[in-house]
């Protein structure tokens, strides 16, 4: 029996950041009527309201913009389609039968059943309980995305001597953030003798302001009891090991982790969608749909991207793969093919291939995977078991930025059904 | 004068050295493309950056994020973070309001990145 506080939606998309903004926007101007998103704070925009520096936008936009900037352009078209958001809402239950459970102050417990779900919760900040420091537990110590935040939504400071653990790029763009506002920032400390983050940021957040950033050089020690008092760094091996003797004191009252994002599945799991071990995020096919019927995975709750141009593109696609669901267009697959990592590739999305039926239309794909480590003067290929469909010439590859290497619809419909790989050949 | 300049263009970094004989660049070592080597010459000649900011308005509880338009000289980033600072502002601002006009005579506005009602 149908439930009488059940409402309808032809499309559900958990997030309101820029992957389930791009989403629903796409789904609407597919021609779904009913497209609503659910968004658990006070506001539309995701983590853009709080990246106030520029560099957004560049290759969806083609000029420079500020997160609020670019957050505001879809926040615009969103307006004009109408796409309805209910912020202050929080989902605590999927079933798989795309019944959705949410709570807010304002409407109490309600009940979706959805036509096509979005997953578009994007990813966490690895804690500092995933990294075991030893030393003591006082305050003064931040993600630097919660620092972001502090700084540029409340206008508060949350230290005045500050080292930066991990060199990826919120460390980095919060020790510009930091210095600018008025503190003194001692060092950026990266366990790896690469830097994660852009060359950009390096130069444009460290060098400028005469930070040191420390490869092979993690934290030791955690010194303070109410407040962080300062904090021992020490180099380490190949292995990782911290080398005794090469201990340095900072004193400080502020110590950033900037370690790593974590996509955030809580809810994808709970319907019992398949995982990737590799990405953390959902295992998807060429058109971005789950291990389950109709629920759909995009942007950093997918894979976490470095470019929030391509999580607008990739969710895009989600909006409009959901919207072929459910007006059926959707091609009948005749096979599931599954797609591999390679040699020196690492969490390639999708991880299935839908080879359409015979005469039915198909469009190509777009395989994204990070490299192991950086290559240079390299070939991305793509092998349909041993034999290579599609080969492209790299110049360079690095962990820090996403690499792709399209497959067009024709390479798709001439492949055997053996396991596809993509590989990079040195 | 010779200065070493790791480029930003793409993940290689290329380390780049640049011998300057005031604003005349002599001569170019390392850059291997010439994306690589006009932004060694400009970075040698007359480094400029984008600033970004946030400002505290009064009575509002979020502050106001702002932008240069367009990159300054690279050695005005403090004087403008504290020509920000000093910026009396009043609510609503809209979003590419102008909130420091010509900021320290660099020829360049300081910007609204976002409304404020």
């Amino acid at each position: 029996m149908a439930n009488m506080n059940e409402m309808y939606v032809d499309v559900l998309i958990i997030g309101a950041g820029p992957a389930g903004m791009a989403a629903g926007i796409a789904a609407r101007e597919a021609g779904l009527e009913n497209v609503l998103i659910l968004e658990r704070e006070n506001e539309i925009g995701g983590i853009l309201k709080q990246c106030i520096h520029n560099g957004f936008g560049l290759h969806r936009f083609k000029e420079e913009l500020t997160g609020p900037e670019y957050a505001q352009r879809d926040i615009d078209r969103m307006e004009e389609l109408g796409v309805a958001v209910q912020c202050d809402t929080m989902v605590i239950e999927i079933d798989s039968g795309k019944r959705v459970t949410a709570v807010s102050r304002t409407h109490g417990v309600q009940v979706f059943r959805a036509g096509a779900v979005i997953l578009a919760m994007g990813c966490r900040e690895r804690p500092r309980g995933a990294l075991a420091i030893p030393g003591t537990r006082p305050a003064g110590i931040f993600s630097a995305g919660t620092a972001q935040k502090l700084v540029n939504m409340h206008g508060f400071m949350p230290g005045r001597r500050v080292v930066i653990l991990g060199s990826g790029d919120i460390g980095l763009i919060m020790a510009r953030r930091m210095t600018l506002q008025g503190a003194e920032v001692l060092a950026c400390a990266e366990i790896m003798p690469y830097s994660s983050g852009l060359n950009r940021n390096i130069v444009q957040c460290l060098q400028d302001y005469d930070i040191p950033l420390l490869l092979s050089h993690t934290v030791v020690d955690i010194r303070g009891r109410e407040r962080l008092e300062g904090v021992t760094i020490a180099r380490v091996d190949e292995k990782l090991q911290p080398i005794p003797k090469t201990e340095t004191e900072y004193a400080c009252d502020t110590l950033l982790l900037s370690v790593g994002l974590i996509p955030e599945n809580e809810l994808s799991k709970q319907i019992g969608v398949e995982l990737s071990a590799v990405t953390q995020g959902a295992v998807v096919d060429d058109t971005l749909q789950t291990s389950i019927d109709g629920v759909f995975a995009c942007g950093n709750v997918l894979h976490v991207h470095d470019l929030v141009d391509f999580v607008s593109e990739e969710s895009a696609k989600a909006g409009r793969a959901a919207a072929d669901y459910l007006l059926g267009k959707r091609r009948a697959p005749s096979e599931s093919i599954p797609v591999a990592d390679g040699s020196g590739v690492r969490g390639v999305v999708p991880q299935r291939l839908c080879k359409p039926a015979n005469n039915a239309q198909a469009s190509g794909v777009r395989f994204m995977f990070r490299p192991d480590r950086v290559y240079q003067n390299v070939k991305v290929e793509v092998l349909d078991g041993k034999h290579t469909v599609k080969s492209v010439k790299r110049r360079i590859l690095a962990p820090g930025e996403m690499a792709e290497i399209p497959l067009s619809a024709g390479d798709i419909q001439s492949l055997s059904g053996n396991t596809v790989t993509v590989q990079i050949m040195e | 004068m010779k200065q070493t300049i790791t480029c930003i263009n793409c993940p290689i970094g290329c380390r780049m050295t640049v011998e300057t004989n005031g604003d005349e660049i002599v001569n170019i070592d390392g850059a291997s493309c010439k994306r690589g080597a006009d932004y060694a010459k400009q970075e040698a000649v007359s480094p400029r950056r984008m600033v970004t900011a946030v400002v505290n308005v009064p009575s509002c509880q979020t502050p106001l994020s702002v932008k240069t338009e367009s990159p300054i000289p690279k050695d005005r980033i403090f004087d403008c973070m504290r020509a920000i600072g000093n910026a009396e502002l009043k609510t609503p601002i809209r979003m590419g309001e102008v909130v420091c006009e010509n900021v320290c005579g660099t020829g360049v506005n300081v910007v609204s990145t976002r409304d404020l009602p």
